[in-house]
């Protein structure tokens, strides 16, 4: 009985790990309950595109399928594969990785982050991340035994990171800093001078810098660059890349971590022993993504160009204002001018136009002020939704 | 440019001009203009709706009619199609290759309506020698949009 009225007990932190309890739940887990109980939510809350995968890499998947490609593949994923990434990197980026030892396939960026984390931290170490950011960096550090130490940035300085903001957090237990550009939550690209003092930083004070980069193809304004082509960095990286972003492919769960030999070479054991091998049909589907996916890809952009023109617009006419995105899929305007908070903001939104946004604290304190809306939608939903936010906000006017 | 735009109307024709200047990045007089000149110049014949008439309970018949001709000699193929498009039932009219020459998309309320128009009006046209046709029985994809697609529902409602 006594068992029975502990395990009632919604709380148990002496059941779950202190590592595992540390992590803040999610504060915005009420609205999101709330979004999910209401029917005829416009949502601009959603972090994927709004097309299926393209169908030709449906159907090399379906084919392998149907042949009978159902077994796992070897640990670091399909030689071919890990081949046609090798192509890919040098082609695109004139970086020389050996598909043999420095190519690992992966269940997503998602698990690369954690490999990544879990590969290089030891107990105490800190990690610079910066904030706002997307939501697993910090979570990823700590379940590795790390400690993050976050790097705010501003909308004045378009949320990029100065080397100078990084240099006064750098201290003897500093061990990574992990960058994610173009940003998820707020479209930002880091210039390639910018990011040049960071890497001169993390070359003279010894740091490892973890790229997430499934976004790099999604740029509108300016041009990505890859950290691991910085002068230094290439021995220093951890490129993380995927298929999620640009090729529509978020459910396959499938993508990649490059650097050298004796990190890939750490990251294999535990996702050997953790995962075993990515999903078959999913690396099926990335190679014929790869080989042939280029136009069905820069379609899709040329359409979220589009729409991201739209949204910045449509949120600056109705009097929000909107550091512009050059990247990625998201809109991020600042709700201060009124008055509430983020999460306020959202929620008022939500009940009283349904219209679905994320608080911008969700992806860290710097975040607090914003809200990020998602325009990979399609434009008579973005058009609504644009509409709805109108009345909200000049009801909201007339009310003050 | 006026491909894009030409591409972008053509995919919602509703869509503003002030919309597309937004999307390419330019001015609204500048979208103005081009469409003006391509509505003048016949570019830009008509903007219309994609209906899915399925599922109006209205009864209605579909067909889709492939016509072999004699070309006359002089005029040719384009007088023949000439005498046939001016029918209100001909909803399309091209001219193919292969195994016979027109192809004649046709609406009616009945399957008799059409079936005088193949006999009545079709047929007897000088230089048609037969006719085969085809109704329709179920209609999956309409100008460019998938009739019944499940659109967004695949999608959580929200995704960090
Ligand atoms: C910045 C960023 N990194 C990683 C991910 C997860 O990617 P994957 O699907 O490859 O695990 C997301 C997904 O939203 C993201 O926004």
């Amino acid at each position: 009985m006594a068992f029975n009225t502990k395990t009632q007990n919604k709380q148990q932190p002496d059941l779950i790990s202190n590592r595992v309890s540390s992590i803040a739940p999610s504060g915005i887990r009420r609205f999101f309950d709330l979004l999910a109980s209401m029917d005829d939510v416009i949502s601009l809350g959603i972090g994927e595109p709004d097309y299926p995968t393209p169908y030709h890499v449906r159907e090399a998947a379906i084919s392998s399928i149907e042949k009978g490609y159902t077994n796992y593949t070897s640990n670091s994923g399909m030689p071919e594969l890990r081949q046609e990434l090798s192509v890919y990197l040098e082609k695109l980026y004139n970086l020389d990785y050996n598909p043999e030892n420095q190519i690992l396939v992966t269940v997503g960026v998602s698990e690369g982050m954690d490999l990544a984390a879990r590969a290089l931290l030891n107990p105490g170490d800190e990690v610079l991340i910066p904030d706002p950011c997307y939501v697993s960096y910090a979570p990823c550090v700590v379940l590795s035994g790390g400690q993050p130490v976050m790097i705010p940035t501003c909308e004045e300085n378009r949320f990029e990171i100065s080397a100078e903001t990084v240099e006064s957090l750098i201290t003897d237990k500093t061990r990574a800093i992990i960058l994610g550009y173009p940003a998820n939550p707020t479209g930002a690209v880091m210039p390639r001078e910018k990011l040049l003092e960071v890497a001169e930083l993390a070359c003279r004070h010894d740091l490892i810098v973890i790229s997430d980069e499934i976004y790099s193809q999604l740029v509108y304004e300016g041009e990505h660059t890859c950290v691991a082509t910085l002068p230094g960095m290439k021995d220093r990286t951890v490129f993380l890349g995927g298929f999620s972003k640009a090729y529509a492919m978020t459910g396959w769960r499938i993508g990649y971590a490059v650097a050298n030999e004796h990190i890939i070479g750490a990251m294999t054991k535990i996702h050997q022993y953790t995962i075993m091998s990515a999903p078959t049909m999913s690396q099926v589907a990335a190679i014929e993504a790869l080989k042939n996916g280029e136009e069905s890809a820069a379609e899709m952009v040329a359409d979220y160009d589009r729409r991201r023109l739209i949204m910045v617009k449509g949120l600056c006419d109705i009097g929000l204002s909107c550091f512009k995105p050059q990247g990625a899929f998201y809109a991020f305007p600042s709700v201060k001018n009124t008055g509430m908070t983020s999460e306020e903001f959202a929620q008022k939104l939500l009940i009283e136009e349904k219209v679905a946004v994320v608080p911008g604290n969700a992806f860290g304190r710097c975040g607090e002020g914003y809200v990020r809306c998602c325009y990979a939608t399609s434009l008579k939903e973005l058009h609504k939704a644009l509409e709805r936010m109108e009345a909200f906000i000049n009801r909201y006017k007339a009310r003050n | 440019m006026l491909n894009q735009v030409l591409r972008l109307l053509e995919d919602d024709g509703r869509l503003t001009p002030a919309q597309i200047a937004t999307m390419l990045n330019t001015s609204e007089s500048e979208i103005e203009k081009l469409i003006s000149k391509a509505e003048e110049g016949g570019l830009i014949l008509k903007y219309k709706a994609v209906v899915n008439w399925d599922k109006l309970e209205e009864e209605q018949v579909w067909a889709i009619i492939e016509v072999k001709v004699t070309p006359q000699m002089k005029a040719g193929f384009d007088a023949i199609a000439e005498r046939i498009y001016h029918f209100p039932e001909a909803r399309t009219v091209m001219l193919v290759s292969g195994a016979y020459d027109f192809a004649v998309v046709v609406t009616a309320r009945n399957l008799h309506e059409v079936s005088n128009f193949v006999t009545h009006k079709l047929a007897p046209i000088e230089g048609v020698q037969g006719t085969t046709t085809h109704f329709l029985l179920k209609r999956y994809k309409e100008d460019g949009v998938i009739l019944n697609d499940s659109g967004d529902s695949r999608r959580q409602k929200v995704v960090l």
